[in-house]
């Protein structure tokens, strides 16, 4: 052992340490809780982080009004409940929610459209914190503007509060095709294939290489059951959030754990059907095409 | 690919070098695919453990980072405990990284003597990189990326400390087993790695004496 490692400089909050936390949650559960004793039915369940929210997406569709950061208090409540790591959602563009964030020492940052947005133009500088942020996206262009802008983890877009998977598929379905075709595009195809993507060049160029975004990208919204869990995970996605899924059905604990378990066997169709079997029943749905085009929150962001 | 095309039951005195080395991740959730690619480039074959009839035939074993209480929770729902104690204290090497070290404390697995302590450097705001210079390892220092990162609170005499920080050990062996605190996977390191495929060699060596 040499004394020198104690001397050597230590660099905090470089993209590999933000990305890397990213790493660490790949094939988890992300659960989205309100208040500490959800977090920790959450991380008994297996959960491989928790999301801190003011209220779940399904209620914020149904009681409407300003969906705003969490409560501090109940945001420390939540870190002091549990050893796993702590999320919390800001506004789109809330760069002071983010901040107080920050200041709570949260370990990611969801800069979430499923909040209310602050910013109808800019969404937050995330290269200026040193807590990493996730971001959604419903198309590859938008995925790499977040990452231009810093973030070091994408979710794919689904329809929040609905229990409805469509739209998750619809958005994995369209950033997978978009990075394929990207990587049969010749070099001097690239440069124009990121004017129509409207991102980065520097970006495109790398996802054309490497057949995939920058970052870990998970999955979100509409996931209610295993079986949704495995699908998105087959479409590319590499972890899921669960937001109103787990603790608006009727057995939170059990649907936990099977979604947990069906997230890592999601390529063994018996593991999966075994933890479908008697999880009682799933959160209230709302079917997607229904809903008018004021009620849905994907398009939020752009 | 089945357990005897493999690894055989005896090299027959043929170098080691010769067979390519099967190298198990438990990929129950965490960075599996980050330790798959560096042993990949390191021309190991890899295989994801998930159920205890991955683990047939293994010639190394890595517990990655990730959460350790998810991927405790897990190794109990899989029956994996037993098994993957069984494979370690067999003297199969293994590389534990981050969540992976935790596991293999007194408090989990049981197979090394010493007690990990989690987020032990803070939550993530406190997560860095760091030159550290670990001996055996030749050339420029390991960049070790220490992410919500335990230390290794007490350890018995078995244990060989590499490598410390703050006064608190982030490397270590016993025996076969090499634990670390940090992620060499993510900054694209491959000699702790090769360090782990040396162990497979070294022990082959010994077996056939």
């Amino acid at each position: 052992m040499t004394d020198k490692n104690g001397q050597a400089p230590r660099d905090e909050a470089t993209f590999t340490v933000k990305a890397g936390l990213a790493e660490m949650l790949k094939g988890g559960v992300i659960m989205d809780v309100v208040t500490p004793e959800q977090a920790k039915i959450a991380e008994d369940a297996g959960a491989a982080a928790v999301m801190a929210l003011e209220r779940v997406p399904a209620d914020i569709r149904r009681d409407g009004g300003v969906a705003r950061m969490s409560d501090p208090e109940m945001i420390k409540g939540i870190q002091d409940a549990v050893t796993i790591p702590v999320m919390a959602k800001a506004r789109i563009g809330h760069f002071a929610e983010a901040q107080v964030l920050e200041a709570l020492e949260v370990d990611y940052i969801d800069e979430s459209e499923v909040l209310t947005p602050a910013d109808e133009a800019n969404h937050i500088d995330k290269w200026a914190f040193k807590i990493p942020f996730v971001c959604g996206a419903t198309n590859l262009g938008e995925a790499l503007r977040r990452i231009g802008e810093g973030a070091a983890m994408i979710r794919s877009k689904g329809e929040a509060g609905t229990g409805d998977i469509v739209e998750a598929v619809r958005h994995l379905r369209m950033i997978g095709g978009e990075i394929r075709r990207l990587t049969m595009l010749d070099a001097s195809e690239l440069p124009s294939a990121a004017k129509e993507l409207q991102a980065p060049l520097e970006l495109v160029l790398k996802v054309a290489r490497a057949g995939r975004l920058p970052v870990v990208m998970f999955c979100a919204g509409g996931i209610a059951t295993p079986a949704d869990a495995s699908l998105v995970m087959q479409l590319g996605a590499e972890g899921v959030f669960v937001g109103s899924g787990i603790f608006k059905s009727e057995d939170p604990e059990r649907r936990a754990r099977a979604i947990v378990e069906a997230t890592t066997h999601y390529t063994d169709p018996a593991r999966v059907a075994a933890a479908s079997t008697g999880l009682g029943a799933p959160m209230h749905s709302l079917e997607t095409a229904k809903l008018e085009a004021g009620q849905l929150l994907s398009p939020r962001g752009w | 690919m089945s357990p005897g095309d493999t690894r055989p039951a005896s090299t027959g005195g043929r170098p080691a070098g010769d067979k390519v080395p099967v190298v198990g991740v438990l990929a129950l959730q965490g960075g599996f695919e980050a330790h798959a690619k560096i042993l990949t480039t390191i021309g190991a074959d890899v295989r994801e453990v998930r159920t205890p009839q991955d683990l047939g035939g293994l010639d190394a074993l890595i517990l990655p980072g990730g959460e350790s209480t998810t991927m405790t929770l897990g190794i109990a729902r899989e029956h994996l405990a037993g098994p993957l104690r069984e494979l370690i204290e067999g003297g199969t090497p293994t590389l534990g990284t981050c969540a992976g070290m935790i596991l293999l404390d007194r408090d989990h697995l049981g197979v090394l003597d010493m007690e990990a302590r989690r987020n032990a450097f803070g939550r993530q705001l406190h997560s860095f990189e760091a030159d550290l210079e670990i001996p055996g390892i030749e050339g420029p220092p390991v960049r070790a990326v220490f992410i919500r990162a335990p230390w290794i609170a007490d350890h018995g005499p078995d244990v060989e400390v590499l490598a410390a920080l703050d006064g608190h050990p982030v490397a270590i062996r016993q025996g076969n087993v090499l634990a670390l605190a940090f992620h060499p996977e993510l900054s694209g390191e491959t000699r702790l790695h090769r360090l782990l495929l040396e162990y497979i060699t070294a022990r082959d060596a010994s077996r056939a004496r």
